[in-house]
């Protein structure tokens, strides 16, 4: 039997998937021109994707040179000045390039066929967001090549590093960053648009899978914090080019302002990378257990208490910058609360798999390992929160441990189980089940070794963004490394898998997985072109 | 809000949006190059921009045409109606949070920052960075003035500003008078009143103009005179720049409306022009309290 001919599940059959081509709703284009110019979602985030990937390995490349310079002590590879340059483009493009651009390809693909709407409420627009950042990030890959440098003041770019003694080339990050921004505020109106305007009768909002929900959070974090990025990019370059002392205390700035500000930003930014995760982990354990997702309100309300808290606890960065007693105390609750409804998320995913009948299939093998990698990053957050010890902690390889662990396995992990988990429904083929298993292993392998020694060199206080260090660090750095270049290595397979799903045909099934229930595994693998022409029903 | 879409407007493929990419970068890039640029590279750089800034011009008004004529081709439902809505709205938010960084600005200088440079608080020791630097606001005397001269004098909130308060409140009340009237059908009092809020735009910004002027001959503020001038331009300057854009949204919708479009029912480009008038206004009052005033 044909994918096309198989029956969809009942209770959501009458929604009409259209296979025929009408006066609007036809195939996609011939060539190139289907790329530049589509205002397909389907292509939009198969477009958001790729380029995520290109970036993963750009940046993935940087963080291996990183290590290499770090496998010693001393330094081999490369001056400080390019070592700096290396971990500001590793975290820039990691966060812009990679993170981001992965979560908003997610949406395009799923959240309308997750909702039962025809397309993103703005296909033009959606277009544009995308097109954007290829044009950004040329940019700011180019001051890799100018003179002076690229930026090397740190993917926070704190000034006056980067105002008064900052490469000629921040300039063009400035202006980078200024469009990344535009395609982001897009992308998130569309976003929000589409979930709000876009559902057939029937799709209440608490109906609403929970990947459509966290990124409607989502969205509205990035509605709220990403002018302000753009605020504080702008005051910067008032600062460099145009005489102004925002951040000079000689004029009666402050440069702690600057910090204020992009921590203001910073911080709902660190949840725009996560919540989606939560969202795409929510989707994966109720399917491979087989089970209803335990405490499916709970996870709204506590997804939007923590945008809420995200708001309240920037300062939480900033506890050795010399604040006033109150905002460290103040700053210190805050951000402790936020355990609260991350444990209740964490509680619901592990009541999910609570007596059910469970497979590790790929997918799920990355979802189990964010919830537990999730949540050691989760604990190393909470001993940062205290602000009395992060005194201790503060810069040091603690903190980058701490947030490799949250990003890395976490928003990365869940990236890759969405893939996983949605590959055969984009392709209609299934994925090499053996070698997606090789590379879960192999990654989640090589990311431990990573990062695990980092708490440890940490705690004895090695400094972050420094190239060389003392000798007591050497034996865990050289396990680190080899470590980041099994994980990084290992990326090639997840590469070659994705090709040879699309390219070699395996046909996969409209549900695809036995226990995969919502809207998008009604429609035939792969999904046509145009889903959902006409409303579907839902009970 | 669930909805049947029976037919929601999918359009075709477009060339605009990555037209408009490839304009943004060279505006980006060509700014870059002209605020970094050696002397020789200079004019190349400002052509970049240039070239950037017309084609975004073009694709803008292109675009905007080509959205026009689908509405009235029929092609949007009400639930596409809803979109732009929704979209609109969300967009001011957004600005209002782009202002809301810089408001920030300023209040965090002026509760927290200067009164500890000046001695006072808890973190008054970074008194010891300029000893005997006094805080006051307006800030007159900077630390450290021989790198940042603080103004001689500052812009007289009860002159230009309040003119410009009462030409902005006026303008919303007159854009609120010419949507009641387009609502009723009556298009030669629509456009009427549609005229005299872009006059009295216009007019506003000719006023700032003129207090920008004075502030930089006669009062000695400028961008560079410490930390008063800086939060006092980029408020008022990014102000400045959003009713430059509303007016010139407004001529847009007045020759769209001389033209014969928009019906007393459908308008949206009207309303969505109008919110963001109302939103440039607010802001304005919120520059007038505490910037001007306070």
């Amino acid at each position: 039997m044909s994918a096309t001919e198989q029956t969809v599940s009942a209770d959501m059959q009458h929604g009409e998937v259209n296979t025929q081509d009408t006066e609007h709703h036809h195939g996609p284009a011939k060539g190139f021109s289907r790329w530049l110019f589509t205002t397909n979602h389907k292509d939009i985030g198969s477009m958001y994707l790729w380029f995520s990937l290109a970036m993963f390995m750009t940046g993935g490349c940087m963080a291996l040179l990183i290590r290499m310079e770090l496998f010693q002590p001393g330094l081999q590879m490369m001056q400080p000045d390019f070592f700096n340059q290396m971990t500001t483009m590793h975290g820039l493009i990691m966060v812009f390039g990679a993170v981001m651009p992965a979560f908003v390809g997610l949406a395009n693909w799923m959240i309308p066929m997750m909702i039962g709407a025809p397309d993103m409420a703005l296909p033009r627009l959606n277009n544009w967001s995308f097109w954007i950042l290829p044009f950004a990030f040329s940019m700011m890959l180019f001051t890799l090549f100018m003179e002076g440098g690229a930026p090397n003041f740190g993917w926070t770019f704190y000034a006056p590093l980067s105002t008064t003694y900052a490469p000629p080339s921040v300039t063009f990050f400035i202006f980078a960053v200024h469009m990344m921004g535009i395609s982001s505020i897009m992308g998130a109106i569309n976003v929000i648009v589409t979930i709000l305007n876009m559902r057939p009768k029937g799709m209440v909002m608490m109906k609403l899978p929970l990947f459509v929900w966290t990124w409607l959070i989502t969205a509205f974090l990035l509605i709220l914090v990403m002018p302000v990025l753009a605020g504080v990019v702008t005051m910067m370059l008032m600062d460099i080019h145009f005489g102004t002392s925002f951040f000079s205390a000689a004029g009666g700035g402050d440069p702690v302002l600057f910090q204020h500000v992009f921590w203001f930003f910073g911080h709902p930014e660190v949840y725009i990378m996560i919540l989606p995760a939560f969202g795409v982990v929510s989707e994966i354990i109720p399917t491979f257990s087989r089970k209803k997702l335990f405490g499916y309100s709970s996870m709204v309300y506590a997804t939007s208490s923590i945008a809420f808290l995200s708001f309240i606890v920037w300062a939480h960065h900033m506890f050795t910058v010399g604040m006033p007693l109150a905002g460290e105390l103040f700053f210190m609750f805050a951000t402790m609360l936020i355990a609260v409804p991350t444990g209740v998320k964490v509680f619901n995913w592990v009541a999910t798999m609570f007596r059910g009948s469970m497979t590790f299939e790929t997918p799920m093998l990355f979802a189990i390992a964010f919830v537990v990698l999730f949540s050691i990053g989760g604990f190393s957050g909470l001993m940062l929160a205290i602000a009395p010890v992060d005194f201790q902690y503060h810069d040091t390889y603690f903190v980058v441990a701490h947030f490799h662990y949250v990003l890395v396995p976490g928003s990365v992990f869940s990236i890759m189980a969405a893939a996983y988990y949605w590959l055969p429904k984009w392709t209609g083929n299934y994925y090499n089940e053996k070698m997606g298993k090789l590379h879960f292993w192999l990654s989640f392998i090589g990311i431990n070794i990573t990062f695990f020694p980092m708490h440890f060199v940490g705690l004895a206080g090695m400094p972050r963004r420094i190239p060389d260090y003392a000798l007591q660090f050497a034996d865990f750095n050289a396990v680190s490394s080899v470590g980041a270049f099994i994980f990084g290595f290992s990326q090639l397979l997840f590469i070659y898998n994705i090709v040879s799903c699309i390219r070699t045909k395996n046909q996969a099934t409209p549900e695809v997985w036995e226990g995969a229930k919502g809207l998008e595994w009604t429609v035939p693998s792969p999904a046509p072109y145009h889903t959902f022409t006409t409303p579907p029903k839902v009970d | 809000m669930q909805t049947e879409h029976q037919e929601y407007y999918v359009p075709d493929q477009s060339y605009y949006p990555i037209l408009a990419s490839i304009a943004l970068f060279f505006m980006a890039f060509g700014s870059g190059a002209v605020l970094t640029a050696a002397e020789n590279t200079g004019d190349l750089a400002m052509l970049m921009l240039l070239i950037g800034f017309v084609m975004i011009l073009f694709i803008i008004i292109s675009w905007f045409s080509k959205v026009a004529a689908e509405s009235r081709q029929g092609l949007y439902s009400p639930q596409m109606d809803r979109s732009f809505r929704w979209g609109m709205g969300w967009f001011i938010s957004s600005e209002v949070m782009f202002f809301a960084a810089f408001f920030g600005a300023l209040f965090y200088i002026r509760v927290l920052a200067l009164p500890w440079l000046g001695g006072e608080g808890e973190k008054g020791v970074s008194n010891m960075l300029w000893e005997g630097f006094v805080n006051q606001w307006p800030l007159m005397t900077t630390p450290d003035p021989s790198q940042f001269k603080g103004p001689e004098k500052i812009v007289d909130p009860w002159h230009i500003p309040l003119l410009n308060t009462i030409l902005l409140v006026a303008s919303s009340v007159t854009l609120t008078f010419s949507h009641k009237a387009l609502k009723l059908n009556k298009r030669h009092w629509t456009s009427f009143w549609l005229a005299v809020t872009v006059v009295l735009g216009v007019t506003f910004l000719y006023y700032q103009v003129v207090e920008y002027h004075e502030a930089y001959t006669e009062l000695g503020l400028t961008l560079a005179s410490g930390i008063y001038g800086s939060t006092f331009f980029i408020l008022t300057g990014f102000h400045g720049f959003h009713v430059t854009l509303g007016t010139l949204m407004l001529i847009c919708i007045l020759v769209r409306v001389l033209e014969g479009e928009f019906s007393g029912k459908k308008h949206f480009a009207f309303e969505a022009i109008a919110w963001y008038w109302h939103f440039v206004d607010v802001v304005w009052v919120g520059l007038f309290i505490f910037v001007y005033i306070l």
